[in-house]
């Protein structure tokens, strides 16, 4: 890491960490631009946020610390990923050989303590998104890791940012075809982990349909905006994971790598309105098939990648 | 991007359609995909003359001519026909659970994977992907056959099974007389014709198209 890298990782950091309501944003205008509404202002997130703060919170009687520590905990374990993935630029600002299960146990970890929230409010909706949240987490896992171990052989490296970092340029062009296997798995979790359609309508409020909104309804004030927050970097981030797996930019320099993934964050961000608004959620029972597809997907691609490393 | 990779991708490809077979639930969707496939396969026997450099040979041609008018127009047509005319019930009724038969299938295609690096081949193929794409395509349509109950999804089955076979003939256009390719075509054609036949008469007789009632057949 040179000099320059040093001194620009701050902004940078800085930078990542304003972005992630911006392009829950434009998802939502890329929705209302297909309704052919006009639909809220770009910084509406930004402003929602700010109210959230400014907010009391209740608490439950019936809750106990748990349910306090789940907002927290979920940004905190965010914010510790998001030093470990690269976002704007090729290289995290941490990183160390097997960094990738840290990543997928922080994610985890901030599923867990939102789960828990939600089951210790002791309400009956909230324990059923909480078991489908559940379901459908482990069901993407194995499709993550499956990823992850295409990239790690193709690179020949365990850390994240060098495993989607430029090495992948060459792997691109010898096994291509396993690349784009990797990269469909990788946003169909996208799409699941971060509740999207076609898993999960984040725009809905019918208790029975919805997965993880049902989970936080009984977050108030800057408690909630954390956990907005907190989905908000996630989409960020594992968003980054994929598109730094699907484009490898061949270590252009910094002034090239941010602006251009820069827009392709908002490219994706548009993308997954795009997939939003012309797609039906999936009926829960085949939810199921398409975590399993994207298991499929992921393993296809290590055969295909390992087979090639045999010839 | 150099051309073997836009052959292996169209491979792989072909692979993902097989497994989209196993994964949909309707008839006619499986129909579709399986005309996709076939008309993904039909490029085929081109591309290797064309990466080559090679000036277009008559024979790679008319496989593929005779391969997109017969199985990505013809019998589609004929199938989807008889799902729309038949007032069959759309859906595809597994005998095993469509996850479970799409990792049934990904360890098939994993499987065929494995042996396919041990066979040892006659001539270089164009694709070191086509042994396995054809062994699992071969596989999945098996599976397809044997683990559905529609009398259409076993003619689907039966159709993906032989372009497994024309994937595995790829290996050897060079060798094959055209007439071998276009006496498989035909038989192909004839096979489909006969089991719409079959469909349409086990329809009349049975009011639908569950071939499991042909288990109780007896002679009087």
């Amino acid at each position: 890491m040179n000099a320059l890298r040093v001194v620009a990782a701050i902004p940078e950091a800085a930078l990542v960490l304003a972005l992630p309501p911006l392009l829950l944003g434009a998802i939502v205008k890329t929705k209302a631009w297909f309704g052919g509404r006009d639909g809220p202002p770009w910084l509406q997130p930004y402003y929602d946020l700010h109210k959230l703060m400014r907010k009391g919170v209740v608490y439950s009687q019936t809750t106990t610390w748990i349910f306090r520590a789940g907002p927290i905990v979920n940004l905190a374990a965010m914010l510790t990923a998001a030093t470990l993935i690269p976002v704007l630029s090729s290289d995290a600002p941490l990183g160390f050989a097997g960094d990738l299960i840290l990543v997928a146990y922080l994610f985890a970890l901030a599923r867990m303590l939102t789960v828990l929230a939600a089951m210790d409010t002791g309400s009956s909706f909230e324990g059923m998104g909480a078991s489908r949240e559940v379901t459908f987490g482990a069901m993407s896992e194995p499709a993550l890791f499956l990823s992850f171990t295409v990239l790690a052989i193709a690179t020949g490296s365990l850390q994240l940012s060098q495993m989607i970092g430029s090495q992948l340029y060459t792997a691109w062009a010898t096994a291509g075809p396993a690349m784009l296997l990797v990269v469909g798995a990788l946003m169909i979790v996208l799409l699941t982990e971060t509740c999207r359609v076609p898993v999960d309508d984040p725009a809905t409020h019918l208790e029975l349909t919805m997965i993880h909104e049902v989970m936080v309804l009984d977050h108030s004030g800057p408690d909630f905006a954390y956990i907005t927050y907190a989905a908000a970097l996630k989409f960020t981030l594992l968003g980054s994971i994929l598109l730094h797996a699907a484009i490898p930019h061949p270590g252009w320099p910094l002034w090239v790598d941010v602006p251009l993934r820069f827009l392709e964050l908002a490219a994706l961000a548009v993308l997954v309105g795009v997939i939003e608004s012309t797609m039906a959620r999936l009926r829960l029972n085949r939810v199921p098939l398409l975590l399993a597809s994207a298991s499929v997907l992921a393993a296809l691609a290590a055969v295909l990648t390992l087979t090639r490393s045999l010839n | 991007m150099n051309a073997h990779t836009i052959i292996d991708s169209v491979l792989v490809l072909v692979i993902l359609l097989n497994l989209g077979m196993l994964a949909v639930s309707r008839l006619a969707s499986g129909v579709r995909l399986f005309a996709l496939q076939s008309l993904l396969l039909a490029f085929l026997p081109l591309a290797g003359d064309v990466f080559k450099g090679e000036p277009l040979g008559l024979h790679g041609f008319v496989i593929a001519a005779g391969t997109i008018a017969l199985k990505v127009i013809l019998i589609p047509y004929i199938l989807l026909r008889i799902i729309r005319t038949g007032e069959v019930h759309r859906e595809v009724e597994p005998f095993i659970g469509f996850t479970a038969s799409v990792f049934v299938g990904a360890i098939l295609v994993i499987g065929s994977f494995a042996v396919a690096v041990r066979l040892p081949l006659p001539t270089e193929p164009v694709s070191k992907l086509i042994v396995p794409v054809a062994l699992s395509t071969l596989l999945l349509g098996l599976l397809t056959l044997v683990s559905r109950l529609k009398a259409i999804t076993q003619v689907l089955g039966f159709l993906v099974l032989e372009n497994g076979i024309f994937i595995l003939g790829l290996l050897l256009l060079k060798q094959t007389p055209l007439l071998v390719e276009l006496g498989i075509l035909l038989d192909l054609f004839v096979g489909v014709f006969i089991m719409a036949i079959v469909v349409y008469h086990i329809r009349r007789e049975f009011d639908h198209m569950d071939t499991h009632l042909l288990d109780v057949l007896k002679e009087s």
